[in-house]
């Protein structure tokens, strides 16, 4: 079995520009929905590793100071793909002068697009974004909803649900990159991968979507002891592992009060 | 005219007994904590969740638990985590019965305007197209008129056509604004007006409408 255990996020990443990883002008994704489950030490070694002209693949862009927001002020990303971007005064400033790209997706045609990425899939039909400018300079073609033609399929003239009418749906491509680096909580030697709660967000897709993938992960545990049953991530997509103490910052801390 | 509470406690009035229900940002949000007692609402929470649970006490914030506004919560018991690409296929696949959102312009053909001002910074449209494109039943919760411009003298948000780039197109099935209520009908491709708020007239509505509605039904006082 391959080694995969990486002492530190920095040794992890030492190699990979020497490996044609990561160079100048890659493309890489990052997992998290806001500060929630993003590899925040994987970051901090993007950073430290001084490659410049990214095309970073997030959700979200971090805030000022964590997360790609740490990336955004030393310049290292010319393109950003995410659905929102909105915590980010730097992500304006850079965007409104013109250093900086954005190609907005709808959040779940984001979530697909790298799914398909992962699964070999080049591009699927959503009707998300249609009549929008998101649609504008892709191809759009009528299909019945699937559960509009449970019969047909979409294949068989006449067979859909009476009364239902054909929709527009916009041909969406899938999204790969050259390096992706995602977050988990558990991890085994093998390198299968557990998330926790809502910290799990886009990394298994995009655990599936790059050449090459490092997690960062809070515990390490022997191989065997988890429950194959309850693996998100299966081992095989998963080519280095740090495991890191991670400060996982809240970006709206919001309490109920104690009921007495 | 309507209170953000009140709209919220309108809104409410939507859900049914098991409906899985997501929530935007704004006046939307005000909607869980208007869900009528003994009602069983499943809240979904498209950065992975169903079952949203109350805010936690302060001892119980965990990092991990959000919901799409980025605010720490907690999961009711019965909920279940998942990841983006299966929340939003949840979403598309018609899985949710309900989301309620907010919006800067609905047309009267049933589009929806809600993420971009051309000229200003654009934050992005997070998950609103996938909802708007993919839930069942779409209700709008926003304000009647907006804030007079040299455009746009009345303030008029419920518009014939949309002038803003949309979110969606045809899918806005109710419109609660703090002035009235405005059913979608299919077969028509209108809306019709169903309530107004108290106090106020449909000669009123129609002054601040820039939007064709229909009006030869039952028009009721919204209940407050």
């Amino acid at each position: 079995m391959k080694q995969r255990l990486f002492p530190s996020p920095h040794a992890a990443m030492a190699d990979l520009t020497s490996m044609g990883v990561l160079t100048d002008g890659a493309t890489v994704m990052v997992g998290g929905f806001g500060l929630c489950g993003i590899p925040e030490q994987l970051i901090l070694a993007l950073r430290d590793s001084g490659v410049k002209d990214l095309t970073c693949i997030s959700n979200n862009a971090g805030v000022d100071d964590w997360g790609l927001g740490l990336l955004l002020k030393t310049r290292q990303i010319r393109r950003m793909i995410s659905s929102y971007v909105g915590e980010n005064a730097e992500f304006e400033r850079q965007f409104l002068g013109g250093e900086l790209q954005i190609e907005f997706n709808p959040q779940g045609t984001l979530a697909e697009r790298i799914r398909a990425g992962g699964a070999g899939i080049p591009a699927f039909y959503t009707a998300t974004g249609v009549g929008s400018p998101v649609q504008e300079g892709k191809e759009t073609r009528e299909f019945f909803r699937p559960d509009d033609d449970p019969r047909g399929m979409n294949r068989v003239k006449g067979s859909a649900r009476p009364g239902a009418r054909p929709r527009a749906y916009v041909l969406e491509t899938a999204l790969f990159a050259d390096l992706a680096l995602v977050k988990a909580w558990k991890a085994d030697a093998a390198g299968n991968l557990i998330y926790r709660k809502t910290a799990r967000n886009f990394n298994p897709m995009m655990a599936t979507a790059a050449r090459f993938v490092i997690a960062e992960v809070e515990e390490f545990v022997p191989t065997g002891t988890l429950d194959p049953d309850s693996v998100h991530t299966p081992g095989n997509y998963i080519d280095r592992l740090v495991i890191t103490t991670s400060q996982k910052r809240i970006e709206q801390r919001t309490v109920s009060k104690k009921a007495t | 005219m309507l209170t953000r509470e009140q709209l919220a406690i309108r809104a409410s009035r939507e859900l049914r007994d098991g409906y899985v229900v997501n929530l935007g940002i704004g006046i939307p949000t005000l909607v869980a904590n208007a869900i009528p007692p003994g009602m069983d609402v499943w809240l979904q929470s498209e950065n992975g969740l169903l079952g949203i649970g109350p805010f936690p006490e302060d001892a119980n914030v965990d990092p991990d638990l959000i919901n799409a506004g980025k605010q720490t919560i907690t999961a009711r018991a019965g909920a279940a985590f998942f990841s983006s690409s299966d929340s939003f296929a949840m979403i598309r696949g018609g899985h949710i019965d309900m989301c309620i959102l907010g919006a800067m312009q609905v047309a009267q053909n049933g589009d929806i305007a809600n993420w971009m001002i051309p000229g200003k910074m654009v934050k992005g449209m997070g998950g609103a197209m996938d909802l708007v494109a993919g839930v069942k039943r779409v209700v709008v919760t926003m304000e009647h008129n907006a804030k007079a411009t040299p455009d746009n003298p009345k303030g008029y948000k419920f518009v014939r056509s949309c002038s803003l780039p949309l979110t969606g197109q045809a899918c806005v099935n109710l419109l609660i604004t703090d002035l009235a209520v405005f059913e979608f009908d299919e077969a028509r491709g209108r809306f019709r007006i169903i309530e107004i708020a108290p106090g106020h007239t449909l000669d009123e509505v129609r002054d601040r409408t820039d939007a064709q509605f229909d009006a030869d039904g039952p028009i009721a006082t919204i209940a407050l």
